[in-house]
């Protein structure tokens, strides 16, 4: 892999232990994936919850901040684990506080911006086509690379963290044009509605794609999505694939006809249909089974999708025995309560919460302080993940969400 | 008689152990419990098996970016696998071994999970691309 002077002086020692750290894990994880060079980036992203970083996390984060070095370029954050003002409420233990407050402090001082959003295309900056970034969060990466066609891999904290600081990041994958053409072709014949469908779809379509180095080509949708749409099958696909690019003819940004999506003919499809997807959404269904808890988070909402709850619960009491969890990013909470959407959502009992996402909020102990076992959610993604955890997920449409959670019990 | 397998040039140290092998894939944040040290996910091929100093063998990464802080807070605890052998992982997992110092490897000329039966005693050496099955169980 080729550094230059720069790179090289960095990798020497000569512009300090927190640059030849930095530079020598991405000289590593470049030269790993065959490399030929470092790129320049615009923005890093940075995943750092307390439950990933643990204390030897918080102790890593915290000697590269006693030291004199601070990122160069903007650099933000995924959501926290810790909504400081429901963490005594939810369970969450001082120690857990503690941890959180080691953490942010820690980035704080290297200059990191805590956005704490995985929704940082639709609230903090979206990128421009063909804009070299380190993002780290599958949902943010996969957007980024395909709706808005800019190029980035998945960084994980220590890599968006060290692109950060030193401004680049191995070239390989996503930041390559040969690494974002399509690899198969679906044709998707039945046409999502709302969050559970479209994420889905991404999840029967990530379980066709299978791998990082897979690029879907979905044919056949009828109805130009939102950005909510393909947020939420975006952060399914990456989920349930591990996928982290797609294209959608005359929808994303690389991709006007199918045509120029593949080197060569299209191939022939994989074909996806509305039973797919409903087999997928029925999954564990539960229907009339209690519910503990009902989850709206993953990637967090926009300020349509608060509208939309808000819309459901007026006048509605979330049941005693269910909690109702509602997360956005802070941009998005402040404006929800200027809106008075808070207000509303609050008013029935529900919980919003700020800047974190549910299953990196130590879920595990979560489940364990609350008695929590059956969850239920209209994110996909979250259905996919929390399972390890030991929660029982059922995956449903907004409304019937919104239903379950007043009535106590799964109403689909 | 020992076995070789080759494959891409990989991450971290050489090291010697038993492996556990599954033809599935893997997160550390969607599979396992990190406390107990096993495999959590019930839909899991190794659900309820402890992974601490086996040499995992798998098939591809899952999601999720969790991966690349967790195995270094697994192996700060001492409840780690000695290495990761993937068909075919993605950038997380590679950034993970990379903080962590966990050998891994992936791209193999053949189904890694296919060729490496279950309970076999590995030499990992990821410097050089090569796996030698060393021993295999009765």
């Amino acid at each position: 892999m080729k550094l230059n002077d720069e790179e090289q002086a960095m990798l020497a020692g000569e512009m300090g232990e927190t640059l030849r750290w930095a530079i020598d894990h991405q000289r590593q994880v470049g030269t790993f994936f065959d490399a030929p060079d470092m790129v320049p980036v615009t923005q890093a992203h940075i995943m750092a919850d307390p439950e990933s970083l643990g204390t030897a996390g918080a102790d890593f984060v915290e000697q590269l901040a006693a030291r004199s070095d601070r990122v160069r370029i903007p650099t933000i954050t995924d959501p926290r684990g810790i909504d400081f003002s429901h963490a005594d409420r939810l369970g969450q233990t001082a120690a857990m506080q503690q941890l959180e407050r080691r953490i942010i402090g820690g980035l704080e001082k290297l200059g990191v911006l805590m956005t704490n959003t995985c929704i940082n295309y639709q609230t903090i900056l979206p990128p421009l086509r063909g804009e070299h970034l380190a993002m780290g969060d599958t949902g943010v990466t996969i957007y980024c690379n395909s709706v808005l066609g800019a190029r980035t891999n998945f960084e994980g904290g220590p890599s968006a963290l060290a692109a950060g600081l030193t401004g680049r990041t191995p070239r390989y994958g996503y930041h390559l044009e040969s690494g974002r053409r399509g690899t198969l072709r679906v044709a998707v014949e039945a046409q999502p509605q709302g969050p559970a469908e479209w994420g889905a779809l991404g999840g029967v379509v990530g379980r066709i794609a299978g791998s990082y180095w897979s690029v879907p080509v979905i044919d056949g949708l009828c109805d130009p999505p939102g950005s909510d749409a393909l947020k939420h099958f975006g952060a399914a696909l990456a989920s349930f694939g591990s996928v982290a690019m797609f294209h959608i003819p005359g929808v994303t940004a690389e991709c006007q006809r199918i045509e120029d999506a593949f080197d060569g003919p299209p191939p022939e499809p994989a074909r996806v249909t509305a039973a797919d997807l409903a087999a997928l959404i029925k999954g564990d269904a539960a229907d009339g089974e209690k519910v503990d808890v009902v989850v709206f988070s993953a990637p967090q909402l926009s300020l349509y999708e608060l509208a939309a709850v808000a819309g459901l619960l007026d006048g509605k009491r979330v049941h005693r025995d269910t909690t109702l969890l509602v997360a956005t990013s802070p941009e998005n909470k402040s404006g929800a309560d200027r809106m008075g959407l808070t207000a509303r959502i609050e008013a029935s009992g529900a919980i919003l919460l700020e800047g974190v996402c549910f299953y990196q909020s130590y879920a595990r102990e979560l489940a364990e302080a609350n008695g929590w076992k059956r969850l239920m959610t209209n994110s996909a993604k979250l259905l996919n993940i929390i399972s390890g955890y030991g929660y029982l997920p059922t995956l449903g449409s907004t409304e019937s969400c919104v239903a379950s959670a007043v009535a106590g019990r799964i109403v689909r | 008689m020992s076995d070789i397998l080759r494959c891409h040039p990989g991450i971290g140290p050489a090291v010697r152990g038993i492996a556990l092998v599954a033809a599935d894939d893997f997160s550390a944040r969607y599979d396992l419990d990190r406390l107990k040290g096993v495999f959590s996910r019930p839909g899991h091929k190794l659900f309820g098996q402890a992974y601490h100093g086996r040499i995992l063998v798998l098939n591809n990464a899952k999601g999720g970016v969790a991966t690349a802080w967790m195995l270094r807070e697994m192996a700060a605890r001492g409840i780690v696998p000695a290495a990761l052998l993937f068909n075919r992982v993605n950038p997380i997992l590679a950034q993970g071994a990379a903080f962590a110092g966990v050998a891994l490897l992936d791209r193999f000329e053949t189904d890694v999970t296919q060729r490496i039966p279950n309970g076999a005693e590995l030499l990992v050496e990821p410097a050089e691309g090569r796996v030698t099955i060393v021993s295999v169980p009765a």
